[in-house]
Parts: structure tokens; sequence; C-alpha cells
């Protein structure tokens, strides 16, 4: 595994299987009398935040300090600084305070690969959402979710119908789970009205459909994506009504999904928008659990990448 | 290379070691095996069932140490183990832990700082196939199926017919 976690692209498939059994068994630990582990004592993990965020802050925090490493939050909110100059100058800073690893998320796309890259730093960096582009702790909790939910497949979805329905186009957690649940062998159906497609959907490894109601009835799984309401100034669709009677998933919707079906929404929900309330409530919805399966899979990620000897100690 | 211990020589040892924990523990009413994976586990097991053969059921279950190494930082990280708490949990019993080779006794340190984490048992004895020397702890074991005295250099291979297809405990050059 590679010292860092910018894209799901960072991952061999045997990476991810090993993140997801370490996510169950530590799991298992932390459900006992003990949530905490001795693991990373000594270890700084910084939470870099230049956007807002409620759970995935609060989880990769829970997750640091249950294995015991020190967590520090930065909070970007407000700076004036120039992209470029501020990262820059955030991430020396951090160096000077010996950041063990750096947990980052940014408005801009690339800007976690631009962390990495730049030698600004020497801590690892993983990626908490980048701009437009990619989300991979959220594909791993959602790909974890989905093998908690369909235990008898272990971890292998060949065959499992999985569709991400709503704004593709803005969606960095539908980009790093297409790339995710492919590996894994899933079909990935991408669901949206044509202007909330990227540029090049064509050249994923995805079907895409412009209907909901046309295979409602095939799918295992399906994800809601948020639409992103501070994103549509510029008329995706013609009304929140509109896009809510296309798209939206209602009562009507959630019976004619299949029975073992799952409904998964990475949150924050528009509820009554995008997912009615029933819908977010029922039985179907993992969308509880994926907030808690949210820290698991960040503490195996944390033990995974900071847990061992990093390189440069082995080469020692 | 020859083999120091066949299947046979595991069995009896095995069995001693079962009737020593009944003696030492005069029976079996709040004794609980806990192995540590992944030989260890299947050793636990095995005393288990001859214990269940004289007749008494005794919980097993499986304490993975990983997490409480204190080599972690010296190697790439290792993929986490099964932890199974025994039916009835820990909480007053005489554990007794089971691995396969006591060598410089930091696992056991370990193993006992995750169980510290998982509750107070009564009393821990410890229980391996084979004790190798070179200790680095103050760390003995109560039950030893077999004293063998070895070089640094050299390493013990425990195979057991679970995951390895025969049951063999041989001395072998050290990687």
């Amino acid at each position: 595994m590679k010292n860092q976690l910018l894209s799901i692209n960072d991952l061999s498939k045997d990476d991810v299987l090993s993140i997801l059994s370490t996510a169950a068994e530590l799991e298992r630990i932390t459900e006992g009398p003990t949530k905490k582990l001795p693991t990373l004592r000594g270890r700084t993990v910084v939470n870099l935040f230049f956007e807002d965020s409620t759970r995935t802050r609060i989880s990769f925090e829970t997750a640091a300090k249950r294995l015991s490493a020190d967590v520090i939050n930065f909070s970007a909110k407000g700076s004036s600084v120039s992209k470029g100059e501020s990262l820059k100058d955030t991430a020396q800073t951090l160096q000077a305070m010996g950041a063990d690893a750096v947990v980052i998320r940014h408005g801009s796309s690339g800007a976690a690969q631009r962390l990495s890259d730049s030698g600004w730093i020497n801590a690892t960096v993983i990626n908490a959402g980048d701009g437009t582009h990619e989300h991979p702790t959220q594909a791993l909790l959602d790909a974890f979710t989905i093998s908690k939910r369909f235990p008898e497949r272990k971890s292998d979805f060949s065959g499992l119908k999985v569709a991400i329905v709503g704004d593709i186009l803005h969606s960095r957690v539908a980009r790093s789970n297409v790339l995710l649940l492919t590996k894994l062998g899933a079909s990935v159906t991408l669901i949206a009205p044509p202007t909330l497609l990227p540029v090049g959907v064509e050249s994923w490894p995805v079907l895409v459909s412009y209907d909901l109601d046309e295979a409602l009835e095939e799918f295992d799984v399906v994800m809601m994506l948020r639409i992103q309401l501070e994103r549509m100034q510029n008329f995706y669709f013609p009304s929140e009504r509109e896009y809510s009677r296309r798209y939206g998933l209602n009562e009507d919707r959630l019976l004619r999904m299949k029975q073992s079906g799952i409904v998964m929404h990475p949150g924050p929900m528009n509820r009554g928008l995008e997912i009615s309330a029933a819908s977010a409530d029922s039985s179907r919805s993992v969308i509880v659990n994926q907030v808690g399966n949210g820290v698991s899979v960040r503490m195996a990620v944390l033990y995974l990448l900071l847990g061992g000897a990093s390189l440069s100690e082995v080469s020692q | 290379m020859s083999a120091i211990l066949e299947s046979a020589d595991i069995d009896r040892a095995l069995k001693r070691i079962s009737h020593e924990i009944i003696e030492r523990n005069q029976g079996l009413d709040s004794v609980v095996l806990l192995g540590i994976p992944t030989r260890g586990a299947y050793l636990a097991s095995r005393i288990a069932q001859i214990l269940m053969g004289l007749g008494s059921k005794v919980p097993v279950g499986t304490l993975d140490i990983t997490m409480h190494r204190d080599d972690l930082r010296l190697r790439p990280p290792r993929p986490l183990l099964e932890t199974l708490m025994p039916a009835g949990g820990i909480e007053g019993k005489d554990v007794v832990l089971v691995d396969d080779v006591l060598f410089s006794g930091r696992t056991i340190r370990a193993a006992l700082d995750a169980l510290g984490e998982l509750g107070r048992p009564r009393t821990v004895q410890l229980a391996v196939l084979v004790d190798r020397g070179h200790r680095e702890l103050p760390i003995r074991a109560d039950y030893v199926g077999k004293n063998l005295p070895t070089s640094a250099k050299e390493s013990v291979r425990v195979q057991l017919s679970e995951i390895d297809e025969i049951d063999c405990v041989e001395i072998v050059a050290a990687p």
C-alpha cells in the first residue's frame, strides 16, 4: 500500500480488501468494553479542513482518538490568502509542528495531490474530499456498509447492481465510488438529468440512464447524492419540485425496490428534495450505519498508513 | 532438518498440558482458554477438545494482540486477526493464554495489555507448545509442551494440520 490516500487509484484491490477486513476487526474490538487502542500513541494527526464538514471531520477525529493519536483540528475557513500560497504556508506550519498525517478537505480538485507532491511536508496525506474530484474514505465506508449488508458476498461485489442517483457532475463521492465499486466487481449505473452528468462520462466504466423509474426494481443498492444547492446557480434543472418528482426517492419508488435492496446517502441530506423523509428513515435505509461505519473504516486507513513503520523508517 | 516434535508428540504434550491445567486449577469451573492467533488459537481449541474428552466443556476464545505490539513501528503494518471473546467473558475467570512458541516474551506482554482492556481475570496463566528461551522480559510459562534450547540464529517453525497440512515442530535457520 502506498504511503498516502489521495485517490481510490492509489489502492490495489488487495489493499481495499485489507482495509475492509481491518475495519471489520476494529469494529468488533471497539464494540467491546474498550473503545480505545494504544496503537498510534505519540503520533499526530492534523485535520486540515478548508471546507465545512460535520461527519467527515468528526469521524476522522474519533477514529484517530480511538487509536490514541493526538489530533489537531485546523479549520482554514475565512482565510483570504490565495490557495496555492495558503496551502504552502499552512503545510510548512504543520511540518514544523511534527504532524505525522494530514487529513485534508479542500474546495479545489487536486489540493491533496498538490500537498503530497509539493515536498512541503513529510506527513502522510489523506484526502478527505478535494473539490469535485475524489473522496476516497467515503467510498471505502460505502463499500464497507454494502459488504456488511450483503455478508454472503465476502466483499466480492461481482453482479451487484448499484445505482448512483443525482448530481454526478459535482460529486466527488460518485467519482470515488465508481472507481471503488467497479474495482470490487459491481455494475454501476449513474442516473441523472443530462445537465448533471460530467463531460466524458461515456468513457467511465459505468452505465448511464436519465430515467430513475426505468429499472429501479433491479438495483441492490440505490445511492442518492445530495443536490448541492450552493452550486445550483446555473439552472441545471427547471425547479426543485421537478427534480424531486423525476429523481427523488419517494415512498412509491421505495416500494418498487428489490426486497433485499438498500438505500444509501453520503449526507448531509436535503429531506424532501432528493430523498423523502420516509425513505431516509425506512428499514431499507443504511444511512445511519454509514456514519458509524465511517469511524471503523477511517481507523483502518489510519492504522494501515501510520501503524507500521514508514518507508523511511524501514530503510533505516 | 529433522522434526523435534511430530504429530504424536504434539498430541502427548497437549494432553499433559490439559491434565496440568486441571491439576493446577483444581478443576475447570472458572477456566477459560484464550488462543493467540494464528497457531495459538488452534492449539487452544485442541486443548479444549481434550478437556471435553475428559468430561468438561471449557469456553474458548481468541485474542489478537497486533494493536498492542511494541514493535509496530519496526515493520510494515500487519493485518489484524480475529479476537473472539469466549462465552461468559473473562471477568473473574482463570484465563489460560495459549501460544505456539514462547521466545522474547513480547507477544505475551502485548497479550496481557490487550487482556487488561477486556476485563479483569482472577488469574492469567500461560501455556505454550515450545519454550525456546531468549526471554527479553520477565515472563515465564506455566505449562510447557517442550523446552527447546535454541541459538538466536535459529528459528522454530510450528506447523499444525489445521492450516499447514501436517503437525510438526522443527528448528530452521532464521530468515
